[in-house]
């Protein structure tokens, strides 16, 4: 398996504050790759500067190379919207437009140049299933996506990140703020999705990593501690800080 | 224990009467305004009134229509919104999302100010630059002209729609943004798309607040209008329903002097009207 994402070297600087260390890493396509690590150890960072959603934000400096099908993302010559629209990301907190679920979703593919209706029509539709919600919504197509419930915005939300066709799909805690039920919905969802799209997924339910994910990355204080398929990470731990991680010890 | 309850009860009426106060005032306006407007109405006819093209209040046979000064009353208000909504409504996208810190602070001083300028003001600067200008660019015998005001009312109201409209910008959670992004939208459609679409009913808003500011204000026109009972053409000496009542009502007498407060009446509805509209628009923000 080829890898789609890769890392080396990077290091991130908000302002004065160094939040990430010297990350290496190789991501494979078409696979779930699964960021733990406790809180403020720079997880949300690393997803943004994937997408570089973090030129967003005032003061952060970035060194070392990451790259995209082997090109630099942060090279000069790179069109930032081109690959934040093959590198999609889904919010932790589920965050539809407040507009009708059909706009929502065609917001994306509009906004990338598509006006044909029958054209958009089959998009939405298509991504709606891919996000298995379609048989949930499609008789309100029209209605405002803020009355459905935070999990249903959520697959919403990811249906939206769908219709622009990605390659790569960012998560960050897509779940945390979802009922069990809701959460095991959107799990069965990205394990399917991983047959189209590579995924990337921040979270702090452990089990969750371990249901999902086919390799795993474990973050500490900036730095990335632990890297490897997901069964041997939880089952055999090389670094001791992992160890205590996963077993509780701390975090 | 009891003298507390006592103290409650004192404090609970003394606000009570302070609210009283404001609806009482407005009871007041609306009750003398009806009966003091409707007399004249009643003489002359609702329809000669309201659709008379001719107003000479002082001539041996009187006529009062105020046809003229219904439209150009509306006529200023539009011609100021076509003017001061573009330029208010991007000016309050350049500095809620676009600009500098220290732009959007430099220049929301400087929107401030404009705002605090009293409107005796703004036709003093209308009359000194803008009345001779008009005259020379266009060629005219005078420049004390509809456009001349339409010009002073859109400087007028827009500190009022670039304000509004901030607050309603400035409140678009920023998740909204950054979803368009993320889907590969550049900064600009993204608040073109999803920011201004997300604060329309606050800046909708804003633009009924601006024209209410328009319609009811009388001093910065009529210094710059020329004040004459004309029927409105953009070159014309026009007089608005506030000059209207204004500058006759201190020499009027009898019928006259009726008439105007049933100008004032009029204006009243107006202005009545507009205030439903801009509550009907906050009440769907909040539903929203
Ligand atoms: N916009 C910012 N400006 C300055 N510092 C920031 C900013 N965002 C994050 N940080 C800092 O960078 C570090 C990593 O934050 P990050 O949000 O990536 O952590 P995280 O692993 O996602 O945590 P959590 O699990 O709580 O979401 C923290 O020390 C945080 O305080
Ligand atoms: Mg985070």
């Amino acid at each position: 398996m080829s890898d789609i994402v890769t890392v080396e070297n990077m290091c991130l600087w908000y302002g004065e504050h160094q939040a990430l260390k010297n990350i290496t890493i190789k991501i494979p396509q078409k696979s779930i790759t699964a960021f733990i690590g406790p809180s403020g150890c720079g997880k949300s960072t690393f997803l943004k500067s994937l997408n570089r959603m973090n030129d967003l934000i005032q003061g952060v400096k970035i060194t070392g190379d990451v790259k995209y099908n082997g090109k630099n993302i942060y090279d000069p010559s790179v069109d930032v919207n081109e690959l934040r629209r093959e590198i999609g990301m889904v919010f932790q907190k589920p965050n539809p437009f407040p507009m009708s679920i059909y706009d929502n979703i065609a917001y994306g593919p509009r906004t990338h140049g598509i006006r044909n209706k029958a054209k958009l029509d089959e998009i939405v539709e298509q991504s709606l299933k891919d996000a298995a919600i379609w048989e949930e919504v499609k008789d309100r197509l029209k209605k405002n996506a803020l009355g459905l419930s935070g999990g249903q915005q959520q697959r919403i939300c990811i249906a939206r990140a769908l219709a622009v066709k990605p390659k790569v799909l960012l998560m960050d805690e897509p779940t945390s703020a979802l009922d069990p039920i809701s959460t095991s919905k959107i799990e069965e969802l990205t394990v399917k999705l991983k047959e189209e799209y590579t995924i990337i997924i921040v979270t702090h339910n452990m089990q969750q990593a371990v249901r999902i994910s086919d390799q795993t990355a474990f973050f500490l204080l900036g730095e990335l501690v632990e890297y490897g398929n997901t069964e041997t990470l939880f089952s055999t731990p090389k670094d001791q800080r992992t160890e205590d991680y996963i077993t509780g010890r701390f975090g | 224990m009891k003298n507390k309850k006592i103290f409650e009860n004192v404090v609970h009426g003394v606000f009570l009467i302070l609210g009283l106060i404001t609806v009482g005032c407005v009871l007041l306006i609306t009750v003398y305004l009806f009966a003091a407007g409707i007399p004249a109405i009643r003489e002359i006819g609702l329809f000669p009134f309201l659709f008379g093209k001719t107003w000479e209040s002082t001539s041996a046979d009187p006529s009062y229509g105020i046809l003229p000064f219904i439209l150009t009353s509306i006529y200023g208000t539009a011609g100021a919104m076509i003017l001061g909504v573009p330029i208010g409504f991007l000016t309050a996208v350049y500095l809620s999302k676009l600009a500098p810190k220290r732009v959007k602070a430099a220049v929301g001083a400087a929107v401030s100010l404009l705002a605090g300028i009293p409107s005796v003001v703004y036709g003093l600067v209308g009359m000194l630059v803008l009345v001779p200008g008009i005259r020379k660019l266009f060629h005219l015998a005078d420049g004390a002209s509809l456009l001349a005001a339409i010009i002073v009312l859109a400087v007028m109201v827009l500190p009022s729609i670039i304000k509004v409209s901030i607050t309603a910008l400035d409140a678009v959670p920023e998740e909204y943004e950054y979803a368009s992004l993320a889907l590969g939208a550049t900064p600009i459609e993204t608040y073109f798309k999803v920011s201004v679409p997300a604060a329309k009913s606050g800046i909708a808003a804003a633009v009924v607040l601006g024209i209410g500011r328009a319609i009811g204000e009388a001093m910065a026109v009529m210094m710059v209008s020329g004040n004459v009972a004309n029927m409105p053409g953009l070159f014309e000496s026009v007089r608005f329903l506030t000059t209207a009542v204004a500058s006759e009502m201190s020499y009027s007498s009898g019928l006259q002097r009726q008439a105007l407060f049933s100008i004032a009446l009029v204006l009243f509805l107006f202005i009545m009207l507009i205030n439903g509209v801009l509550n009907l628009l906050l009440k769907g923000k909040k539903e929203a």
